[in-house]
């Protein structure tokens, strides 16, 4: 039995949906900060499962974008972070609120 | 496939400029030898804008074409870039923070806005817009040991790769319909759900950057907290680039779909202005007030993508010239200013400025002018393109909210710009002398009456871009 490319998109979506909300109503830096990296995770599913759809090689080439593009990230995000908590001893984001707008 | 770099010299020499002053302030000591890096920087973007009117051709293969288009970008891009690290050295000499890795990141986020005007494939796009946007982060919090510069660094860090998530999202959209990243397989794809959805979060991630409404709230803690020099450049750069790359994608690839995409496009625009100079209103931070004022000219600048017209183009174009000189300077007077060590950013800091130094209060008021959009100065004519353009493609009401709203931005412009002329000072507050940002300040302020003054060169030099883009 093969599984539709349907429902590979259909799980995409679904990750990318929970990384949104994720984002949306979590208030650790941190997990903001996961949630992000599963959103770009869930796009690299459906990058390789549309490449297989339209089978050319496309999509699988952007995998590797998004992946170093990624790396990159959390290179420069946790470099922030582990300096806020140096400085604070915490990364809650309601806690970092000098600025109010 | 051969590699041909020659179109890409202009950004290898930045890219250069930038590795020199990264990896040369290890071996360099001293205020004095560390001249270098500002002088190197703007030595290289002056070299590569010389360099971007001689290459053309693509690169990557077809992810990047040197075309009208991008060169008139990349050319505003390195002016903002060489104008911003003048106004950048005296200040991070005062503050201690006068190290090679403030110019390097500015050079790199410039070639990525230098990239992203010209991709001409989405994904290419994504990449270069990580490269405006890491480098922009860090700047955020380059003050490292304030509390508030940190704050500014996460706040934008997060909402900024969360935009970028979205973007990426809406490109494997586009990619599903249209078999492909390449624009112009874009060009040719028909309409569908998906492919509107995709272009959707495309925009959604593109306004993130440019700080359009509702995807805004970042900007004025952003603005705040950040280092001024650092607010100045990346205010102007991500606005390059953000607008560029939606130039490109919606009326140069897909004006088949306008009727789709205008209706949306016009509709942030106005919430955009609405939003933006409102809030100003109430703002008594000058970087706060600053900081909406930007939004509100992402507003602006949106009326040129929305028109979907050539005019529409070649006005945002011009719009975005005339936007860097303005905003470079309004914020670059706030380095000249300061309070016990640190910035001194309220409206009221301003007193008795034009006593200790017309030079700045005159050039201060000519800023202020012209983000109002006052005759004779810059800001006056790209908004009368803007508003011109809105009208011929039949979005008066659109036309309506941006003069109603530039009216009501008059009444905290003039208000701060009039702050400058009262006495006296505010006890505490020293006005210093910044012999470079005093000619980072001169070219922007010249810039802006020049434009204003004499708009034909820089108009007809706009309009070839739009001549040449089909």
């Amino acid at each position: 039995m093969t599984v539709p490319a349907s429902a590979y998109l259909l799980l995409s979506a679904a990750l990318f949906t929970l990384g949104t909300v994720g984002v949306l109503v979590r208030r650790t830096a941190l997990i903001l900060f996961m949630s992000i990296e599963l959103m770009l995770n869930a796009v690299n599913l459906a990058f390789v499962t549309l490449a297989r759809v339209h089978a050319n090689l496309d999509g699988q080439l952007a995998v590797f974008f998004v992946l170093v593009v990624a790396a990159v990230e959390v290179v420069v995000g946790l470099s922030i972070l582990v300096h806020i908590f140096r400085s604070r001893d915490t990364v809650d984001v309601d806690e970092v609120d000098l600025l109010r707008g | 496939m051969s590699l041909d770099l020659r179109p890409l010299f202009p950004e290898l020499a930045v890219v250069a400029a930038s590795l020199v002053a990264l990896v040369g302030d290890v071996f360099v000591r001293g205020p004095r030898a560390r001249m270098a890096w500002p002088v190197a920087g703007v030595v290289a973007v002056s070299v590569a804008g010389v360099l971007v009117w001689r290459a053309g051709d693509a690169a990557f293969g077809s992810l990047y074409a040197r075309d009208a288009l991008g060169n008139a970008l990349q050319a505003v891009a390195l002016a903002v870039a060489a104008v911003g690290l003048l106004l950048a050295r005296d200040y991070l000499v005062r503050t201690g923070l006068d190290r090679g890795e403030y110019y390097a990141l500015v050079l790199l986020s410039t070639v990525g806005a230098m990239l992203m005007v010209a991709s001409q494939d989405l994904l290419f796009l994504f990449v270069a817009l990580e490269t405006l946007s890491l480098p922009l982060y860090v700047l955020a919090g380059f003050a490292r040991d304030s509390h508030r510069s940190q704050e500014a660094s996460l706040k934008y860090f997060l909402l900024g790769s969360f935009a970028s998530a979205l973007l990426l999202y809406g490109v494997a959209l586009v990619y599903g319909v249209a078999g492909s990243t390449a624009l112009s397989r874009l060009a040719e794809a028909d309409a569908s759900f998906p492919l509107l959805v995709g272009l959707g979060l495309v925009v959604v991630g593109l306004g993130f950057k440019a700080a359009v409404v509702p995807f805004h709230a970042w900007a004025p803690d952003v603005y705040e907290g950040a280092p001024v020099p650092a607010v100045a450049f990346m205010s102007v750069v991500a606005k390059v680039g953000a607008v560029g790359a939606l130039l490109r994608i919606l009326p140069a690839t897909v004006p088949h779909l306008l009727s789709a995409w205008q209706p949306l496009l016009a509709a942030l625009s106005a919430a955009t202005m609405l939003v933006g100079n409102l809030a100003a209103l109430r703002q008594t931070n000058l970087k706060r007030m600053l900081a909406y004022s930007s939004v509100a000219h992402a507003g602006y600048l949106l009326i040129g993508v929305a028109a979907g017209s050539d005019a529409g183009v070649w006005s945002a174009v011009y719009y975005l010239a005339v936007y860097g000189a303005m905003k470079l300077g309004a914020f670059g007077v706030l380095t000249f200013l300061e309070r016990a060590g640190v910035e001194a950013d309220e409206v009221e800091d301003l007193r008795g400025l034009a006593d200790r130094s017309p030079a700045a209060a005159a050039a201060f008021a000519v800023f202020m002018a012209s983000l109002t959009g006052l005759p004779p100065t810059a800001g006056f004519v790209g908004k009368f393109y803007l508003f011109t353009a809105a009208l011929e493609a039949g979005l008066l009401w659109l036309a309506l909210v941006a003069v109603a709203t530039s009216v009501v931005s008059v009444a905290y412009y003039l208000r701060a710009a009039y702050t400058a002329y009262l006495g006296p000072a505010r006890a505490g507050v020293r006005v210093l002398r910044a012999p470079w940002a005093g000619v980072g300040l001169g070219l922007s302020a010249g810039a802006t009456l020049l434009f204003g003054v004499l708009p034909g060169p820089l108009t007809s030099w706009a309009q070839r871009v739009a001549a040449l883009l089909r």
